[in-house]
């Protein structure tokens, strides 16, 4: 990787400069946040004919409370971190929280009506919200340096593809949902391993692409211009299409083995800045994707769901789902129909698959234009810590790691629109879930020790570093000031 | 509620949303200009033009900078304090390079007093001074060329 790298922050200017580390603007996005939040779920009680009192304040208030904790230890953590990451965060977080509060309203009332028990979902999400900042506090403060994870590669590599193909080994009772063999149920407790192995996986292939770059940049024969790499060297893309395909026929989950094989693909091209790889990548994925569609009925299904949904909308497992969601959008338009007045719970799976669509109606495209902007803004963020940082190790995994978010998003968003065949993902920090919150803050918190590393000047950062790479790398090449 | 209420806090709240989008964006901008870990091409701005006016005291012209000329790295520019900069494939080089030609620890710039030294550290393939291979340190002046592998690299003020 060419990285012109600057061991000097600011130009010439003395050794005890010191850089900002802008951890007030920070605390002003969240407080930003908290007020478009809070104005959120004002808006969703007034509309839903729910008395307004001072509560709503104080939930408002309860929120930035928690995510101050959060900035607190990244002011004593991770103080040269990225401004933007936690608010954005924070946003979207609420932004999802008040949709699910929104959804279970609509819910419950329906509930009443026909008589049903209903258990809201919202306070739940508020846990889960609260045990994933806890993690999320844990990463910081246990990994001090994200260089230290290259250790733990292989074990972090072992440990993911277990917990991916861990549902698919379980039977079906344990880790069957609506299709989807992605859970590990314990009694009423449900986590999915598979949106943690995600993560595991990341940091096991950013080390192993780390140590063996130059297998893939050795270049192999010219053929139509183009170099193409050397045929045994194709081993790790082959090993990342089969273990997509494998737990695709396993757990029946499009959208992970999208994800996990994206993921591989991403990191290769930025390992080795050869596009080549993306193409080399994209033909067995290709191939793949023609397989599956003649082996599998859900998949033959889920194309045309996509292609036409009114035209399967009546029947099991058709186009309902993605019709509905587009009736959604379309009833939003470009404004919305406001937050509370429209219909979200129409839809189903609203509040964890289809969140993009309940959002899409109460706040329209503009609303939802902005939420992708976030997101954006996310991964921007994230991109830009990996392409600071001075080691390539947290280039690929910061990379990565954005890059995940990103995929996400888009995976999900692009099937609820029918941009793409719809797979079954969460939205990171949007959906509701406790797995998907839990895996999202634990990625974000590493997103945040890279871009802290990525603006931390050296003076703070080298000694220790020197520390622990004298043996390596200074024992044989240190030089000697000779006498001029 | 009133219905104008309704539609008033309607459109507020999209505009929120859009607003913090939007100071999300002047931090971005704010931040591109901030000091950060990677100093990437910024237009020869007027600012960099004031800066040895304002130290002008200190007698010629000092380099101040490092601009590869040639290369993949082609238009990086590293600014210059008196620590050494390290120059290969390693990766915690000062200027990390990723050519086939360069050794793992090709060459290093040094500070002598108020003179910047280029050595050869051992590599393969050697380290050029304008033309002249360079086997023992030698004094760097401003605007001659390095040559390292494929890349070119000088010193400017």
């Amino acid at each position: 990787m060419s990285s012109p790298v600057d061991t000097s922050p600011g130009t010439g200017s003395g050794p005890t400069r010191k850089l900002p580390t802008r951890r007030g603007t920070e605390l002003l996005m969240l407080a930003f946040a908290t007020v478009i939040i809070t104005f959120a779920l004002m808006l969703v009680d007034a509309n839903q004919g729910q008395e307004l009192t001072l509560s709503i304040v104080w939930y408002g208030l309860s929120y930035l409370g928690v995510f101050t904790v959060a900035h607190v230890a990244v002011r004593y953590f991770a103080p040269y971190a990225d401004p933007l990451i936690l608010p954005c965060v924070a946003l979207l977080n609420g932004i999802g929280l008040v949709m699910i509060y929104r959804i279970d309203l609509a819910s419950a009332e329906r509930a009443a009506q026909q008589d049903i028990a209903f258990t809201p979902d919202a306070p739940r999400q508020v846990l889960w919200t609260v045990i994933a900042l806890a993690l999320f506090l844990a990463v910081l403060v246990l990994i001090k340096d994200h260089r230290t994870l290259t250790r733990y590669a292989y074990t972090c590599g072992l440990i993911g593809f277990f917990a991916l193909a861990l549902p698919g080994l379980l039977p079906a009772s344990v880790s069957e949902v609506n299709g989807a063999k992605v859970w590990v149920r314990i009694g009423p407790l449900g986590l999915q391993p598979g949106e943690f192995a995600k993560i595991l996986l990341l940091i096991f292939f950013a080390a192993f692409l780390v140590s063996k770059r130059d297998l893939f940049m050795s270049a192999g024969k010219r053929v139509l211009g183009i170099e193409w790499p050397r045929p045994r060297d194709l081993g790790p893309i082959v090993l990342a299409t089969g273990a997509a395909l494998a737990i695709f026929v396993l757990l029946k989950d499009l959208g992970q083995a999208l994800l996990l094989f994206g993921m591989v693909l991403m990191l290769i091209y930025v390992a080795t800045e050869r596009a080549i790889w993306i193409f080399v990548g994209l033909v067995p994925f290709a191939a793949g994707c023609v397989i599956a569609y003649n082996l599998f009925t859900h998949v033959q299904q889920r194309t045309r769901n996509w292609l036409d949904p009114l035209a399967t909308y009546d029947e099991a497992g058709g186009g309902y789902q993605n019709a509905q969601a587009l009736f959604g959008l379309g009833t939003g338009g470009v404004a919305g129909t406001g937050l509370g007045a429209g219909r979200p719970e129409m839809v189903p799976l609203s509040k964890t698959d289809f969140i993009a669509a309940a959002i899409g109606e109460e706040i329209g495209f503009i609303g939802l234009a902005s939420v992708l902007m976030v997101y954006l803004i996310l991964a921007m963020r994230g991109m830009r810590g990996a392409l600071a940082v001075r080691d390539t190790f947290g280039k690929l995994l910061g990379g990565g790691l954005a890059f995940a978010i990103t995929m996400q998003v888009f995976v999900v968003v692009g099937g609820v629109t029918s941009l793409i065949p719809m797979t079954g993902m969460t939205a990171p920090f949007l959906s509701y879930g406790g797995s998907s919150l839990l895996a999202n803050y634990i990625l974000v918190a590493l997103l945040l020790r890279i871009s802290d590393a990525a603006r931390r000047p050296q003076q703070g950062a080298r000694p220790r570093a020197e520390q622990q790479r004298t043996p390596l790398s200074d024992t044989g090449t240190v030089m000697v000031e000779r006498p001029s | 509620m009133p219905e104008l209420v309704v539609q008033l806090t309607r459109a507020g709240f999209l505009a929120l949303l859009w607003l913090f989008v939007l100071a999300a964006l002047r931090v971005v901008r704010s931040d591109l200009y901030a000091a950060s870990g990677v100093r990437t091409e910024l237009p020869p701005s007027k600012r960099d033009k004031k800066q040895p006016k304002s130290r002008g005291g200190g007698g010629g012209k000092q380099p101040r900078q490092l601009i590869v000329t040639h290369g993949a790295l082609a238009g990086t520019r590293i600014a210059l304090d008196d620590r050494p900069i390290l120059i290969g494939r390693a990766d915690d080089s000062t200027l990390v390079l990723d050519d086939d030609y360069a050794s793992t620890r090709h060459a290093r710039l040094s500070m002598r007093g108020s003179d910047w030294y280029v050595e050869d550290l051992g590599s393969t393939n050697g380290t050029y001074l304008d033309r002249a291979k360079v086997t023992a340190p030698l004094r760097v002046p401003l605007g001659v060329p390095i040559r390292i592998g494929k890349t070119v690299i000088e010193l400017r003020p």
